[in-house]
Formats: C-alpha cells, structure tokens, sequence
C-alpha cells in the first residue's frame, strides 16, 4: 500500500535561486530544492542532509552535471549526490532521499509523507 | 559428487582474506565451507582498531559484508569458539555442536600476553586487541583520571594515544630501557620518548611491576622492583603477543617451543588435512605479527587447495612504518647491525628532531637496515634499496641527509626492478602494475581496482602513485590537461578565452567554448578567472552559483554546516578599541574564538542566517572581509620592525599593511600569503611564503614560491636591496603573472617549479621584461586595486544579497536540529557524530 502523502508548500519563485540550491523545513525535515532554469525538470529536490557527514549543507553545494546527469556537489566532503535519483556517484551504496516537486502557481510543492510525525532535537 | 567441507577456524583479518582469496578460485567449487568466528562481529580491520575510538564503528571496519558471505554460501556461525578438534574423526567441537571437515584452516591469530604480576586479574585491568576489549576500555575510563599503559612498543603507544584521546593522563610503563626496543635504537628510542612526552604521555622505562595493589588516590597503584610506585585508575596490558595455538596444541599437532603451530611453505601443519596462517603460524621457528606476511600466507594456502605445489611461502618482509601519537617511526630489515660486517651510518638533527640510521653491508654496496625517527620521508627509498637490493650509490650518506645538505632526491620509479614489491599488503609488484597497464588500465583509479594494490594499509599510496604516473607518461598516455569534462582547455587556456572575447559570464563561456552545464571543478575556475578579468562582486547574480560555498557565503564552512569569520587584520596590527569589539561580537554570538597562524582572530560557530547580522557589527566597527573563504591574498604577516625592535632596520609592519591593502581581494588559483620580517632576524617567518619580505640596510630582500603546509618549501630569493616602489612593482608583476598562467588550484611553488626554466625564467620574465608584458601587468594590477570593494560591505547593504543567508527559506525561526553543542575549556564546539 502506498503510503498517504501531501503536497506541502515550501516556498516560492522568488526565493529559488537560478542554477543553485535553497534549504527549506518540511514535516519531513530539511530539504534541498534546486533550480537549473536550463534543464527540463528545471525543479529538483533532495534530502538536505550530507549522509556522510551527518550536516544540513547540500542545498549550499554546486551544481552542474556529470556525464549527462544532474548533480550537486557536497560542500563539506565533495562527494556528488544525483538530483534525480539522490544516488552518490562516488559510491553507490549511498543515497539521499528525493522528492516529488511540482509548480503549482507560485508556490512550490513537495510531495511529503502526510501525517508523518519527525522527531527533532531543539 | 558430494561436496567436501572446509572449515575455518577465526574470523580475523587473514582467515577473511584467505576466504577471498579461495572463494575466487576454481576450488570452491568442491567445498562446502563453514566459518568459526569467536567474536561478535565479522572480520574487521584490526590494523585500524584504533581509530574506533576516533568514532569510527565496526561497520567503517569491517572487511566484508554478510552479504558476501551469503552470496558465497559460506555458513558463518559468529560467536562461536571451536573448543575441541578430533584428528582421528575429522571433526571439531563447539558449545553448540560437532561439525565434519575435510580440510582444516586454523586462523585463530593470537593474544595478548598479560605478565604474570600479582594482581593483574583486578578489574580495570584489560588488554588492547579487539572492539570488545575497546568497549571495555571505555567504560572503564569513565570516572577515571590517569591510565598506564604496560608495554612501550608498537600497540603500547598506540594504546596509550587512546587513553589520551579519551582524556585521560596517560602513562607507559616499560621493563626495556628505551622505546619500541624490538625497532629502535638508542638514540632512535631516545629521540621517540622526547617526542612522546611532549606530547603529554609520561614514559617511564626500566620499570618492572611487581605487583599491582589498591591505590590510595586511585583506583589501582602499580609497584614496582625498586621499590617506586604509580598510582592509576585503569591499566592496559600490552606487552607483546602469543599465537593463539591451543585448539592445536590439545589435538596434538606441531607445536613450536615458544609457541605457534608449525608449517611448512604451503602453510600445512604436521597435519596434512590441517592448515595453519596468520599470526598463529609458526614457519622456520619465527612468527609473523603484521598483517601482509598472514595475506601472503593465505594466498600461498589458497593456491596449495587448489593443487598448486609451486607456490610458496618463504618468509616475509618485517619492515613497518607508522606514526605514533603523530611521530613518524619506520624501521627497516636488519635495524639493530647484527648481520656481520654490518656498518652504520647515522645522521641526528636534535634540533629538527630527526634521526635516520642506515646499516649497511661490510662492501658498501647494499642497504642491511635502516631506523628512522621523527620523519618517514626516506622510508620508501630506504625500503627499495633494502628490499631488491639496489646497489647503494657511492656516498650512501646522501640518503639520509637532508636535500639542503647535499642529500639524494628520492628514488625514481625508474631505478626500481621489476620484481620491486610496491604493495606489499596485495603483494603487487611493479611488473603487476605494468601488466594492468598493458591489459588497459590508463589511470591510477583503474590501476587500483584491477591490482588492489593500496587498498590495504595505504602505506604505498605515494610510490603507487608515482610509479603508475611515469609508466603511463612513457608510453605517451596523454595526462590529460583538460580542465573537466565541460572544458577540453587548461585554466591558462580559459583565462585567454576570456581575457581576449571579452566573456564576463559562464554561460556564454559553456555555450560557446564547452558543453553541458559545469560542475564543482570548473565553475569555481570560471569564477576566479571572471573575477581576476573583470572584478566583480562575486554575489552578482551570475557569479553566485559558480562559487564554492565559502565564496557563497564568504564564510569557511566548519563540519556541523556552521562558518568561521575572520575580518581582515592588515599585519597583524589591531588597536585595543578594535579587538575589544572582536570580542563582544564573539560572546554575543558564543563564537568559539581562535588566533589564527597569520595573525589574526577566527571566530567559529556563526550560522548561516547570523553571518549578515555579525557582518554589520564588524564593518561599524571598521573591519572588513579578510577572505579567508577565498582563493585569494590571505594575510601579510609582519614582525614589529624598526619601531619598536632593537634590531630591526625597516618599518615591517608600515610595509605589510601597505602590501595587504594593495592585493586584498585579488582573485588567484590558489591561497597566496606573504609576510614582512624587519631585519635577517626574519621572525615573521618570510621565507615560508609565496611572497616573503626581509629589510636590509638598503630597502627589502624579496623570496618568492614558498609555502608552508602538507608540503612545505623554502622561497627562493627573488631580488636583493629594492626600495618600496621597485619591491611593489615587482611582487605586482609576479603575482599577475602567476594569475594569468598558473592552474586551477596550483600554489605558486608548484606552478613555479612547472615553468619551463623555473626561477630563472621567472626572473627574466618579471626583473629584464623578457616577453615585453611588464607594463600591461602592472596596470592589470592597478585595475584591480582601483575596483576592490569589500564584498561583507556590498552584500549587507542589498537585501537581495542578504535573502541568500536564510537557513530554512520557509521557516526563518526553525534552527539547525543537527547542530548540537558542549563546551571544552571554556568554549562551546560542536558535537556530531557521522551518519
Ligand atoms: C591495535 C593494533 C594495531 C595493529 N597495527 C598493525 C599495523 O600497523 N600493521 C600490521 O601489519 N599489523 C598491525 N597489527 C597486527 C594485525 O592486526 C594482525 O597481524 C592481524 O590482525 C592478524 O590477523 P589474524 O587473522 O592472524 O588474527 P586475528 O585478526 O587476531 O584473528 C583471529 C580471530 O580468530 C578468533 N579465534 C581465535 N580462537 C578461536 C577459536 N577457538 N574459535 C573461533 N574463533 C577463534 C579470534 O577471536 C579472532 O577474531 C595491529 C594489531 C593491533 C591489535
Ligand atoms: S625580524 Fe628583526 S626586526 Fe623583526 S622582530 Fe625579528 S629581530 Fe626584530
Ligand atoms: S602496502 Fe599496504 S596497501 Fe599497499
């Protein structure tokens, strides 16, 4: 069965930045969303979370791509995560987490598990 | 046909790397194989064990994975001690039940032997060998003040580097009168325990223990034969190991006098169905406790199942390498001179803290052994000398002495023979690396996977390196000077695409001279050539998403997501008003407060979202960005000079600040530094600089390339008695000239060293106008002097800019969950532990 989802509101046009990433609080805590104006998906989301350094940072890291694929670099340790599939490229037993993404008027949307209650330490 | 069954008994490192090895051959097609481990966990990397208490798991050890036993079909039973082998019926007992085998492996390793000292049985009294035994340590450290460590060899110190990481005052005991008595020398054991003690272990040698007693101010007092005493919470026994050869020995096989199971070279045991490898071995009366002689012998084991009589194993190499609570100690073959004949040769910096011994043969001609203490830079020389037995050059002392004294550059890959063994964990010679090469391999990363070769204890990653990179120059592969896969040019290359089109953006610089969309490696490199062209604010909208986060957010990322600032302190001089407001900043935001090498203040801890706000505090108070996120002019560090100093002859510090606001801001390949010492005294250490400075008489010495760092290189005098202008105009001219040629991310030694003609091309280049570019350097120069804005100063000013410094756009309240704090000595740190 498919879990329940909802298409949480995270922020707007304006706040994207073109060719580069932005942080926002969702219920499934932070995430990366990405904006490559020259590529259709021009939207990306991922996981804030670097797994290999356990910090929020990946929305702060340089895109570009690799062969063909969409990719951001991790700022702390450099490793390239794929925006389509979250898929570490030096080392493909780790992947971050990815998420639907969708312009809906101004607004953008991520598709987020609904109800789905996230611990988080203050 | 039914299968056989092949046990194995430990599952260590040398019992999994023989499973490796045997499940890839031919062989295992006959077994069924069955696995006996002792321990909790799987096979894991026990060289490295240390490093679990620097937060690495077992998972970050681990060998293998159950994964790969299960595709193999080996049946591992984990927590599982074999207790009993009946030869006679081919079977073995455990708690759990009595298995059949055919074939036996013994790979029981060994353990560590505690002495007999009344005593030694109280709690907190433990052993340093396996994650258990680590565990224990920890939790017996908790609520305790100080740990011996008895035993000062090898592991002794590394356990007493881990009692010290767990902050405990650490001490080593030793019976012998010096340290590390199996690999050292006097004098070598001598310059160790200095080394060891400044770095706050206590050593105490020439100790016996007589027994071990309950302690007045500590849990434990240790006494000792003359009569002294030492009082401690907890005691690591590490005082040498014994193969774990009981299983053997009460089954009635071969047994050696002083221990070990002995076999022969196709490591069978007086037992032809019985095999024996890894520290638990005994070949030709020695035991072998490194990890690469057990590889070597469960590769020889691997072949033998497989009716391979040819190979054999014939002994191995006992050289070892190491850093020792960060002291490089390499000893090398016959360390102690005991073949006859043997001369030696010594060289001892007492005040550099080195020592190097070689021993060599009665003739001369070849190296015996060598001992080196406080730098292992010769070791990978010393060992191929030793190892193929090169004939040593004619004065064999330049080996050893430093280059500056007249010493021999390291061995080329050239001088080594085939046979040479560059990787002795995967024993890969250089003609293995030839062969990959010939079957495809045209980089190091495949050379690595095809070989393995330094995938093991990485000790040979450098020799590695430079012997797969002069093959491969040999044969003509086109290292590849292409900047990345967007950009088939060098960065010299895109600079003069840029310079002469007129480019101010990446993507007209991808659309029209590469393809697809950049990457980390080529954006930053377009930044910094669009910056050193053109000068604008790197938060302009097309340059935001080129940059580095450091750039980005002008800030140095720390581990935890958060940033240092360091505002910029024109050499080093600041005025009490000013570090007063350092200060309030920096408790106002609890930002843990740092003096940095180059004379100024770093202030860690900042978020994302604070960075503008502690900015706008800063630049009131008359600071401005000091760019240390930034690929550009750090600091120029001074002495006080002539206005204050006995000795000096020149204003260092005037020159220094005049010398930092000049190049401030300029964009470069790498981090350029500089400094200004005010007499030949040279206290701001110039000559460890890309620039450094030093007043005489008639004005200002100038040294150029030097660099401190991983690999640190003396500047070489560039111009001798200049006034200010000459001096400025020359440091303009070789600084643009650097910009403009140099590499992405080559320092300017490197990229010195890269010229064609090296420093004296250099010199005609900039000193005689050799290429007519002198003027249009310096008004290249000029140009960017005349535009420098502070970049803190633009960006707080725009509330464009500053929405880039939100945390979460969406929820300007919500901080950081994974940014957790505690304090040490008085400041706050981050904690955080790896995903
Ligand atoms: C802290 C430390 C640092 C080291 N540093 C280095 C280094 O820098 N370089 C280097 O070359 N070497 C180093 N070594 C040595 C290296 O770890 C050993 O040489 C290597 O582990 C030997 O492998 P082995 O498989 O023979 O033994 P082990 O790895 O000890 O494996 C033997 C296994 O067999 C199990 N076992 C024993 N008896 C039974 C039984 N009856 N039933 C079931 N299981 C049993 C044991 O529990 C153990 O798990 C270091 C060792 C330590 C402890
Ligand atoms: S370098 Fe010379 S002038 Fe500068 S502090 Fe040292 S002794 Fe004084
Ligand atoms: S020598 Fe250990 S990995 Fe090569």
């Amino acid at each position: 069965m498919k879990p329940r989802t909802r298409w949480e509101a995270v922020c707007t046009v304006e706040d994207l930045v073109p060719e580069s990433g932005i942080a926002v609080w969702t219920e499934d805590g932070p995430v990366a969303v990405f904006y490559l104006p020259h590529r259709l998906p021009a939207l990306f989301a991922i996981s804030h979370t670097d797994p290999f350094s356990g910090s929020n940072v990946l929305a702060r890291g340089i895109t570009g791509d690799l062969k063909g694929e969409p990719v951001v670099a991790s700022p702390l340790y450099k490793q390239h995560f794929s925006l389509g599939t979250g898929v570490c490229l030096e080392d493909d037993t780790v992947r971050v987490k990815t998420y639907p993404v969708l312009l809906d008027g101004n607004q953008i949307r991520l598709e987020v598990r609904a109800n789905q209650r996230q611990s988080v330490a203050a | 046909m039914s299968k056989k069954t092949l046990i194995v008994v430990g599952n260590g490192m040398v019992g999994h790397h023989f499973l490796e090895q045997f499940c890839a051959s031919p062989a295992a097609a006959d077994f069924e194989i069955i696995v006996f481990g002792e321990e909790k966990q799987l096979a894991y990397d026990r060289v490295h064990l240390s490093e679990y208490f620097g937060g690495s798991s077992h998972a970050d050890l681990a060998m293998g994975t159950l994964e790969w036993y299960t595709e193999q079909g080996i049946q591992l039973h984990l927590n599982e001690q074999v207790t009993g082998i009946n030869r006679e019926h081919r079977t073995l007992e455990t708690p759990r039940g009595s298995y059949r085998y055919d074939e036996l492996v013994l790979a029981t390793g060994s353990y560590p032997f505690v002495p007999p000292i009344k005593g030694n049985d109280r709690p907190h009294c433990l052993v340093y060998r396996t994650l258990d035994d680590l565990d224990a340590i920890r939790a017996s450290s908790e609520g305790a003040r100080t740990g011996v460590v008895v035993g000062g060899g090898l592991l002794g110190l590394e356990a007493a580097n881990a009692l010290k990481s767990l902050g405990l005052e650490a001490h080593v005991v030793e019976f012998a009168p010096r340290l590390m008595p199996v690999q050292l020398d006097t004098d070598g054991g001598a310059l160790l325990r200095h080394k060891i003690e400044e770095l706050g272990v206590q050593v105490h040698t020439e100790k016996a223990t007589t027994a071990i007693t309950e302690g007045e101010d500590a849990r434990l007092c240790m006494n000792f034969s003359d009569e002294s005493f030492l009082e401690t919470d907890l005691i690591v026994f590490s005082a040498g190991i014994r193969p774990q050869d009981a299983l053997a020995r009460a089954s009635g096989l071969e047994i050696g006098e002083r221990g070990g199971i002995v076999i022969d070279n196709h490591c069978t045991t007086s037992d032809p169905h019985v095999h024996a490898i890894g520290e638990c071995a005994l070949w030709e009366q020695k035991i072998f406790g490194l990890v690469a002689p057990g590889y070597t012998m469960a590769r020889t084991l691997s072949s033998a199942l497989n009716g391979d009589r040819e190979t054999a194993f014939t002994g191995a190499d006992m050289s070892t390498k190491l850093k020792l609570l960060g002291v490089d100690v390499g000893s090398i073959g016959d360390a102690h001179a005991q073949t006859p004949g043997a001369r030696n040769i010594r060289f001892n910096d007492e005040q550099a803290g080195h020592y190097r011994r070689m021993v060599i043969s009665e003739d001369g001609k070849t190296l015996l052994g060598a001992i080196l203490v406080g730098d292992n830079s010769h070791y990978d020389t010393l060992l191929q000398y030793a190892l193929n037995g090169i004939t040593l050059p004619e004065n064999p002392e330049t080996l050893i002495l430093p280059e500056s004294q007249g010493g021999a550059p390291a061995l080329g890959p050239d001088a080594l023979p085939e046979t040479a063994s560059i990787c002795s964990c995967h024993n890969v010679t250089k003609g293995d690396i030839f062969g990959a090469i010939d079957a495809g391999c045209s980089d190091l990363g495949s050379v690595k996977a095809e070989t393995k070769a330094s995938t093991g204890c990485g000790g040979c990653t450098a020799l590695l390196k430079n012997v797969v990179d002069s093959e491969l120059e040999k044969r003509g592969v086109e290292v590849s000077k292409d900047l990345c896969e967007h950009f088939p040019y060098s960065r010299q290359e895109l600079f003069h695409l840029v310079k002469v089109n007129g480019i101010r953006t990446f993507r007209t610089l991808i659309s029209q001279h590469g393809k697809g969309h950049g990457c980390d490696i080529c954006k930053p490199a377009v930044a910094s050539i669009l910056a050193t062209c053109w000068n604008e604010h790197i938060l302009a909208t097309d340059h935001v998403p080129l940059q580095d986060t450091n750039d980005t957010f002008m800030a140095n990322m720390q581990k935890n997501g958060t940033y240092s600032i360091v505002p910029r302190i024109p050499g080093g001089e600041i005025t009490p008003d000013k570090l007063i407001v350092l200060g309030e900043v920096a408790k106002q935001y609890d930002l843990y407060t740092k003096i940095t090498g180059g004379q100024r203040v770093d202030l860690f801890g900042a978020t994302l979202s604070q960075l503008p706000e502690i900015w706008e505090k800063l630049i009131a108070a008359g600071f401005e960005t000091g760019h240390a996120y930034g690929k550009s002019l750090r600091t120029v560090k001074s002495c006080v000079g002539n206005t204050w100093c006995r000795y000096g002859v020149q204003d260092s510090v005037g020159m220094a600040i005049r010398l930092e606001d000049r190049y401030k801001g300029l964009r470069a390949p790498h981090k350029v530094k500089m400094a200004v010492s005010g007499c030949t005294r040279e206290c701001a250490e110039a000559q460890s600089k890309d620039f450094g400075v030093i007043a005489t008489e008639n004005g200002w010495n100038l040294y150029v390339c030097g660099n401190g760092g991983m690999r640190p290189r003396h500047a070489d005098l560039f111009a001798t008695d200049l006034s200010d202008e000459e001096l400025i105009r020359t440091i303009d001219r070789v600084v643009m000239f650097y910009v403009r040629t140099a590499d992405r991310l080559q320092r300017t030694s490197v990229w010195m060293e890269n010229l064609e003609g090296g420093l004296e091309y250099l010199k005609q280049v900039v000193l005689e106008d050799s290429l007519g570019i002198g003027a249009e350097l310096e008004e290249h120069m000029e140009g960017i002097v005349g535009t420098y804005q502070c970049e803190w100063k633009t960006a707080v000013e725009d509330p464009e800019k500053r929405k880039r410094f939100r945390e979460f756009v969406n929820a300007p309240s919500q901080s950081d969950p994974v940014q957790e704090w505690t304090v040490e000595r008085g400041q706050r740190r981050p904690v955080l532990e790896s995903a």
